[in-house]
């Protein structure tokens, strides 16, 4: 890439916002916060995977998938496959009937490890498995929608009818997919446990790093011809048709990508958690998601990252001092982000703190040289 | 500093305690690890769901651990300290339970966790309660299949609740066939496993078994199932908003339960669940658990009375609710024999507390923590409530790892 | 899957299999067809459906328990006058939410839904301070509850006869006001071209006002019904969500014939296959295949337009 490409791709401005945010969740959060709350600000930033892919497909793309926590659910299931593997070691199950199974399975009297359970014994598999998955299954349902021109509120609807399907579907086949308490008991990764307080650091800081990966990347997307031709096609999809664009092809891609954020947030989730389960899956959670991103902003994709921060630390925190009022609280937040702020904390940040800041340099510009101030006040 | 001050306060108190209360040892330490216990209280948490869908159930369960908490501390407390609660909300979503359990070890340090309702739950908290070492009273009937040094669990585990109940239908009401319907999750699947094994040891027969969805509304067809199969005795173990749904469609479908031509034995329907289902819609509906309302012997009045005075007249109280209720004081009565509110002396205590002052009667501690107790029968009636028409003789032991039921 | 079964019983089974579709059709149809009204005559997407269906049933249940205690001798009646009111409340509610909430986002139909989505959770916990977390049970009257032996298998239950009645009466009066009314004319005329309706004189407000109200007002009649045969918690409205919009979307959204007409597909469908599989594989069957057929044909059974 040269100097002008990268330019292009990251102007000045979000390279300030990009270090603002890393100052934030690398130094500022795991400086003032014990392990606990960390772990906690870990889970709600898996969250945020979520959203960023969101800002993509809905923001840009104009696709509004309320089925996102399927693929948030895959890529934690794929992940929690390979974990709890490793946790039933013959050893540590052998009260089990059949030891060296999960111990769910034990209990549905599954003697013999399911075939699709296998190849989770080897780590790279799975987490290829995490990317991949997702993605595939992004994939067929894109083509299968967007192909047909399927969209709207119709694509709306029927993520979310495929979001109630796969949690039907997991909290019925308990056996293999360890029902409604999901895969629990997570310990260790290669042998690595996963629980304790080191540990937990580490994989903040991995997470964090995922997070920017997937945040140059979706700016990359933004900023690309891509990213325009996305807004093109949400605000007059035929005429970039007629321009002689494949539409569907765009859609497919930029939905793809957001599963994969996505999956990764879940497979983060997994690890930082300890357990993954179909709650994650429904429809609750999916739309859930879709509010972070519209508080923080449909639009920006930092915006997505602190929307998200802020729903969710407004939550633990309501929820632990006024319980009932906590659903109060959030309802009114999405019918006010709708209607006021459309563009959410985005939104009221560009449109008031912007100028503001704007105006800082010249304030200690006017400041330093009063004289030229006046000057021009008399020209 | 504040910290090794209150330490070494507490550590004088507890000699001097110790002294007052002629122990041998005059260093006897009530709290060692840093638990929230100062010279006149000691803290405990609370974890149920009030938002979300499983505060309907969940409800009855806050009202009777605080209920219990309240009238340890009129009776002076435990150790001398009054207990104040901290109550979180785990409203419904499993990870925050984690999180909330998380938050009550870690940062609020509380002595016991009396909380969770569901399995998922308490599976979602048990790694929590295992890694930073706290001790959970869980109230509710369950699966089974678990058996954690950090638990205890109040209620019965599925061989207790099943097992008498379906000696009983066999025995009473010379039942052959049973067709078994639930839930279609962890609980319901495995108790009917475990039914299903028993069924074919006493050498009957099951002539079908079916689960739905939770929250399913629509169960006509598996009522025509029910009619085709004419089974002496129906096996339902279905849970929540699917639990009114299915009897109203079974009233309305011709099957009326007061017939002595239909038999249905249930052990999820509690006198709280019967509430949203409408006493005249499950009227003479068995139900196989160990505690009921209507039980008749002291404790039961006086804890009823209780109930009502603090919670009001209307109150109706569950299995699940009693089984809350005795949380606060199994740990009450393992804290004074342990001297200490450290987690390891409770635990190594706790097995073979007895506490004769349950509203269910006289329970014990097994060495599994889980507790003896009788499992009952019960005819649903009208008026919300059970008639308890049967007990078994002894206490039921609990046996979480059934051998030949798995 | 057959052989178990003698003649005679095979017949049973289809005649009531059959009818518990019949019932299962009813109770789609009831629900969607609020549902069908406001998203797609609007195009507004309300998620907050179920929780107007519950605010029926709630308003049932005080009716119940008003005529219980202070007219017990009219008992077996209240239900239709808790119908009544239900739909009235709920459609005044429904009236407020259109003026406060979703007239100012006709133009964001991705919007409304997340807008009726904070709707439904404040809903929600209103139910829950209100009337406790705990499930009410709605008194019904005893002449609902019974059943029509009609052979020594077969039996009518009653209630699902009143619902498809209900349903019947419901369906043709939306008809008849949809499509012979004058102001069934105005709603398609704002649907069809809204600058032009408005030019011709017809207040393009108070149509979508009505319009939403009278989705709402359907809402509440459902959840009204459907004390009969399901439970009334704060989120029992929940449960309903998906199913409905499915009715709705797989019919062909702006077509009341496909609604009713997607509404039969799909609850004969599924109870069929309830029958001889286990209920979660064919919730699960059912609902792929909607979504499957809604792949292939996206505009859903009957479409008026909808490509884009």
């Amino acid at each position: 890439m040269s100097l002008q490409n990268f330019k292009s791709v990251f102007p000045k401005t979000d390279i300030y916002y990009f270090a603002i945010l890393a100052v934030v969740i690398v130094v500022i959060m795991p400086l003032s916060m014990d392990i606990f709350r960390l772990n906690l600000v870990g889970k709600y930033l898996t969250y945020a995977f979520v959203a960023l892919g969101l800002v993509l497909c809905w923001g840009y793309g104009g696709i509004l998938s309320l089925g996102q926590g399927v693929f948030f659910g895959l890529g934690g299931y794929c992940m929690a496959m390979f974990l709890k593997l490793e946790a039933s070691d013959p050893e540590s199950t052998k009260i089990q009937s059949t030891p060296g199974i999960p111990d769910f399975m034990d209990w549905n009297q599954i003697t013999e490890l399911p075939w699709f359970w296998e190849p989770f014994y080897n780590l790279p598999f799975a987490l290829i498995a995490v990317l991949v998955v997702p993605t595939i299954f992004a994939y067929i349902v894109g083509v299968a929608m967007f192909k047909r021109r399927v969209g709207g509120v119709y694509f709306a609807i029927i993520t979310q009818a495929l979001a109630s399907i796969l949690t039907i579907l997991i909290i019925g086949q308990q056996g293999y997919t360890g029902g409604v308490n999901g895969i629990t008991d997570l310990r260790t990764l290669l042998g690595w446990d996963i629980r304790t307080d080191s540990a937990k650091y580490i994989l903040y800081f991995v997470n964090a790093g995922l997070l920017f990966t997937c945040l140059v990347i979706a700016q990359v997307v933004r900023k690309s011809k891509l990213g325009r031709l996305l807004v093109a096609m949400r605000d007059q999809e035929d005429r970039v048709r007629f321009s002689g664009y494949d539409v569907s092809n765009f859609k497919i891609f930029i939905f793809c990508l957001g599963a994969a954020f996505a999956a990764i947030g879940g497979a983060m989730f997994t690890l930082q958690v300890g357990f993954m389960s179909p709650s994650f899956v429904g429809i609750v959670p999916s739309i859930e998601m879709v509010i972070f991103c519209a508080v923080g902003g449909r639009l920006s994709i930092f915006g997505a990252v602190y929307g998200t921060l802020l729903v969710n630390w407004a939550k633990t925190t309501f929820s632990e001092s006024f319980p009932e009022l906590w659903l109060f609280a959030m309802g009114a937040l999405f019918i006010a982000v709708v209607m006021a702020f459309p563009n959410g904390l985005a939104g009221i940040y560009k449109t008031h703190a912007q100028p503001f800041i704007k105006k800082i340099p010249k304030l200690i510009k006017e400041l330093a040289e009063p004289r030229a101030h006046v000057k021009s006040g008399a020209q | 500093m504040i910290f090794q001050k209150s330490i070494s306060r507490v550590f004088k108190l507890t000699a001097i305690a110790g002294l007052a209360l002629g122990m041998n040892s005059t260093f006897a330490e009530v709290n060692t690890t840093g638990l929230a216990v100062t010279d006149d209280t000691v803290t405990v948490g609370i974890l149920h769901s009030v938002t979300g869908t499983m505060a309907i159930s969940e409800t009855g369960s806050v009202q009777a651990e605080k209920l219990a908490i309240k009238q340890i501390n009129e009776m002076g407390g435990v150790l001398g300290r009054q207990i104040e609660y901290i109550q979180e909300d785990g409203a419904s979503d499993w990870p925050t339970f984690a999180e909330k359990s998380k938050k009550l070890l870690v940062n609020d340090k509380v002595a016991a966790v009396f909380g969770c309702w569901t399995s998922a739950s308490r599976k979602a908290v048990l790694p929590v309660f295992e890694q930073y070492n706290g001790m959970l009273y869980y109230p509710t009937f369950y699966e089974g299949l678990e058996q954690s040094p950090n638990v205890i669990y109040t209620g019965q585990e599925a061989t207790q609740q099943i097992l008498a109940g379906i000696d009983w239908v066999a025995k009473e009401k010379d039942a052959k066939t049973f067709y078994l319907l639930g839930s279609d999750y962890i609980w319901p699947r495995t108790s009917n496993k475990i039914a299903r094994k028993h069924i074919e040891k006493l050498g009957l027969k099951v002539v079908g078994e079916e689960y739905y969805p939770l929250g399913h509304t629509q169960f006509n067809s598996v009522i025509n199932k029910i009619k085709l199969k004419k089974p002496d005795v129906i096996y339902a173990i279905v849970v929540g908003g699917s639990n009114v749904a299915f009897y109203k469609q079974l009233k309305a479908a011709g099957i009326d339960l007061t017939d002595d031509k239909y038999t249905l034995l249930t052990i999820s329907v509690t006198e709280d669940e019967i509430l949203g289902i409408g006493g005249e819609n499950i009227e003479g509906a068995y139900a196989a658990m160990k505690y009921f309302q209507s039980l008749d012997n002291p404790n039961n009045k006086s804890f009823v009375e209780a109930f009502k005075e603090e919670y009001g007249e209307d109150i109706v109280i569950g299995d699940v609710t009693q089984a809350a209720y005795l949380g606060p004081w199994l740990w009450k009565a393992a804290v004074e024999k342990a001297g200490s509110f450290d987690i390891d002396k409770v635990r190594a205590a706790s097995p073979g507390i007895e506490l004769t002052t349950a509203p269910e009667g006289y329970v014990k501690v097994h060495e599994n923590h889980h507790l003896w107790s009788k499992t009952r029968i019960g005819l649903a009636k009208r008026d919300g409530q059970y008639d308890v028409i049967y007990e078994t003789e002894g206490l039921m032991e609990p046996d979480p790892f059934p051998k030949g039921y798995q | 899957m057959f052989s178990d079964y003698s003649s005679t019983e095979l017949i049973s089974i289809f005649a009531m299999q059959g009818f518990a579709g019949l019932i299962l059709f009813s109770v789609f149809v009831l629900m969607a067809l609020g549902l069908a009204i406001i998203f797609g005559q609007m195009g507004v997407i309300n998620m907050a459906h179920g929780e107007f269906m519950i605010l029926g049933a709630y308003v049932t249940f005080l009716i119940s328990n008003l005529f219980a205690d202070f007219m017990p001798a009219i008992f077996s009646i209240y239900f239709f006058i808790a119908m009544i009111v239900a739909f009235f409340v709920c459609g005044a509610v429904g009236a407020f939410v259109e003026w406060s909430i979703i007239r100012h986002l006709y133009r964001r139909p991705l919007d409304t839904l997340l807008a009726t989505w904070g709707l439904s959770l404040i809903l929600q916990q209103l139910y829950r301070t209100v009337f406790g977390a705990r499930e009410v049970g709605v008194t019904i009257p005893d002449w609902m509850m019974g059943s029509i032996p009609l052979t020594d298998i077969i039996e009518i239950p009653l209630n699902g006869v009143f619902v498809m009645c209900l349903t019947l009466i419901i369906t043709l009066a939306v008809y008849f006001l949809m499509f012979k009314s004058r102001f069934g004319g105005q709603v398609r005329a704002v649907v069809q071209n809204r600058p032009m309706a408005g030019a011709v004189g017809i207040n393009t407000e108070k149509v979508d006002r009505i319009t939403f109200a009278l989705g709402c007002g359907i809402a509440g009649i459902a959840g009204s019904a459907f004390t009969m045969i399901g439970s009334t918690g704060p989120t029992s409205g929940q449960l309903y969500i998906v199913d409905t919009f499915l009715v709705v979307v797989f019919g062909g959204a702006a077509s009341l014939l496909g609604t009713i007409a997607s509404a039969f597909t799909i609850s004969q469908a599924q109870s069929t296959m309830e029958f001889f599989l286990s209920g979660s594989m064919s919730k699960v069957l059912t609902l792929l295949t909607v979504v499957i057929i809604l792949m292939i044909r996206p505009q859903g059974l009957f479409a008026l337009k909808l490509r884009k």
